[in-house]
């Protein structure tokens, strides 16, 4: 049992690539046999990443000790292999990547899988991408998973076709070709001073550099930075970012709400790491450089809300409001502060995924006329389907009173996304700026950040209503004829267990929070994660043989 | 030996920005590839440039290791070459997809030259 448990942490990487692998073998005809691989992957998923969540709190004393589990790959001791780390903050993304990728893989059933070739695979190796990026301990290995998450969004961005898609994937594509380069300069960079690509070794050997090396350091650092603050979609690097999610198909724009996290992840975690080091953070995580970058984005993100005709554009904008938000929350840095962060990270995730599958749903329900509508609708149109025997008679239970859940389910997200009570994300922010108040940002950080951090995040709040407003009066009642849309049961159904669960966040607050407070602290004090990764000796794989 | 290396490194990448801000897709592709060459070659100088070292330390003997080539780097672009070849190649197919749909080259689908 021990054995089998002590290789948990690999799971959430094998999983979905075996999964992905052995749809390849089915042809296309064959959906339910590839349906069924990827129903079983996606849950099995969800169980691995709610057993790595009851790990990593600690509740598994006798492997993991310090909750942190250390998993090493082909056996091979810390600094010289490839570690798979899982604590808090990784189970916690770990769960979040589970959770939208089980709804949205649920929403596609309906219409979306039918578009277009392999979108199941590639769905795969994007979450395989995604859970390796939040387990890894190795700094290449970082960058190899983000590569792998990348190359399979590359290919769900272009499902689907149509020209605006094609046009945003090579824009997207470029992009991010361009952000490799520099993440690799950062990593090559640091790998050249320091001699070693370990980041919990990373940690114990900046000290230790010579003053000329320690600049060579920081100036990796920083190019790393630059490279997560371009995949978390930090101003003024996120002008890629609307036209690629604001194109995509829905379920695909609902778990690509997971991935500006992911670089939001990586420097949260490296931030952690190298700010544990007498020197202090390198400039880019350094508090008061994200917490600038973190409002600018902010700005950007709200005043880009005001300004979208299309809901799922609009969404888009949210998405970098949302972003802007957390880096400047993590940039007044604090235990307390992170780990309310956190909370408003779960919540917005959520929100975002269950808006995107929304902003669908309710757009057929425009027949035709304004601009943004048609436009939209432009996207959503079949016409690019391979699959002749594509329609909107879908097969299946359609649900009563589509247009009072429509209207329900935008209200609830409205209200998530601009953090209005009494959903998750009022108390995200609330937490956030609460706790930025009552001292929980870093030692340092002056009075003016805090009153700074509440005038833009209660700014936004209003500036989001204002656009939300808007875009729900035009859309239920301002269109000449609104047409009662068909709703499959499948389509519905994700949505509303998003929103459920943003409601059971609320009622579960205190529990989230202590878990979620607990990654924060850990995170200001990354000692045991480094001790955990440098002094686990034997691999789980030899110990189990020789018993 | 440094300063050609570095040079060489400079011209690729100062070449390869410039094509990366032009207005066509090929253009674009170019440029990435340029910048691929030269942060390949970087991460490859990262592990000193040494001529006539083997990358694979004896261990019968007492070994140097200033004698030696540091391997790691060698794997780091072997990975890297891969992984950017097939996301160029993948670039181009998202080219040729876009310029079969708009009819031009132009990195916006449409644009005052075009």
């Amino acid at each position: 049992m021990n054995s089998w448990i002590a290789h948990l942490p690999v799971l959430p990487v094998v999983v979905p690539l075996m999964a992905g692998a052995a749809m390849l073998l089915f042809v296309e005809a064959q959906r339910r046999e590839r349906t069924i691989i990827a129903f079983a992957a996606t849950l099995a998923n969800l169980i691995v990443a709610g057993m790595l969540a009851y790990v990593a709190g600690g509740w598994v004393p006798d492997i993991w000790p310090e909750g942190i589990a250390v998993y090493l790959v082909g056996g091979w001791r810390a600094p010289f292999g490839i570690v798979l780390v899982v604590d808090r903050l990784s189970a916690v993304m770990l769960m979040l990547t589970a959770v939208l990728a089980l709804t949205s893989l649920i929403y596609a059933q309906a219409r979306w899988k039918k578009m277009g070739p392999h979108f199941q695979t590639l769905f795969q190796f994007l979450i395989m991408g995604v859970n390796g990026a939040c387990l890894t301990g190795d700094l290449f290995n970082l960058f190899v998973f983000v590569e792998v998450l990348l190359a399979a969004s590359y290919g769900l961005l272009l499902h689907g076709l149509g020209q605006p898609r094609v046009k945003a994937g090579l824009h997207y594509i470029a992009i991010n070709l361009a952000g490799s380069f520099v993440f690799l300069i950062g990593v090559s960079l640091i790998y050249g001073v320091t001699g070693t690509l370990n980041m919990a070794d990373l940690a114990a050997r900046v000290p230790g550099l010579a003053q000329g090396d320690h600049v060579l350091f920081e100036t990796g650092a920083a190019i790393l930075g630059v490279a997560f603050l371009l995949k978390a979609g930090a101003w003024p690097l996120n002008f890629w970012l609307p036209g690629a999610y604001g194109s995509v198909a829905p379920p695909v724009a609902a778990i690509f709400s997971i991935l500006t996290k992911v670089g939001i992840y990586a420097l949260l975690r490296l931030g952690s790491l190298l700010s544990g080091s007498e020197s202090g953070a390198p400039a880019p995580f350094n508090h008061g450089w994200l917490f600038g970058i973190g409002l600018a984005t902010l700005v950007m993100g709200t005043a880009g809300m005001l300004t979208a005709i299309q809901l799922q554009r609009l969404v888009a904008y949210s998405v970098i409001a949302s972003a802007g938000t957390l880096l400047a929350a993590l940039g007044l840095g604090g235990a307390e502060v992170k780990g309310a962060a956190l909370f408003y990270l779960a919540s917005s995730v959520l929100a975002t995924g269950a808006f995107f599958m929304l902003s669908e749903m309710i757009v057929r329900t425009q027949q035709s006329g304004e601009d943004g509508a048609v436009a939209q609708a432009d996207l959503l149109s079949p016409e690019d389907s391979p699959d002749p025997d594509f329609s909107d008679e879908v097969v299946g239970i359609v649900i009563p009173a589509a247009m009072a859940f429509l209207g329900m389910s935008f209200l609830g997200c409205a209200l998530l996304v601009t953090g209005l009570p009494p959903l998750s994300g009022f108390i995200g922010k609330l937490l956030i700026l609460s706790a930025a108040l009552e001292g929980g940002a870093a030692p340092g950080s002056s009075p003016v950040s805090i009153w700074m951090l509440w005038g833009a995040v209660l700014g936004s709040s209003l500036i989001g209503i204002i656009a939300l407003s808007r875009m729900g009066i035009r859309l239920f009642w301002g269109s000449e004829e609104i047409v009662t849309p068909r709703l499959h049961l499948t389509e519905a159904a994700p949505v509303a267990v998003l929103l459920l669960l943003s409601v059971a966040l609320v009622a579960g607050t205190g529990p989230a929070m202590d878990y979620l407070g607990r990654a924060g602290e850990s995170l200001s004090a990354p000692q045991a994660y480094i001790d955990a990764v440098l002094t686990t000796h034997a691999a789980p794989v030899s110990s189990s043989n020789l018993d | 030996m440094e300063t050609i290396y570095a040079l060489a490194i400079g011209v690729l990448t100062g070449s390869g920005v410039w094509l990366l801000l032009r207005p066509r897709t090929f253009q674009v592709i170019v440029g990435l590839s340029l910048l691929s060459y030269a942060v390949n070659l970087f991460i490859f100088g990262m592990g000193r440039l040494l001529i006539g070292g083997a990358p694979i330390i004896e261990t019968l003997s007492k070994a140097d290791p200033a004698l030696y080539d540091d391997p790691v780097p060698q794997a780091l672009v072997l990975t890297a070459i891969v992984i950017g070849f097939a996301t160029t190649a993948l670039f181009l197919v998202v080219l040729l997809a876009s310029r079969g749909l708009t009819g031009n080259d132009h990195v916006d689908g449409s644009g005052p030259e075009a």
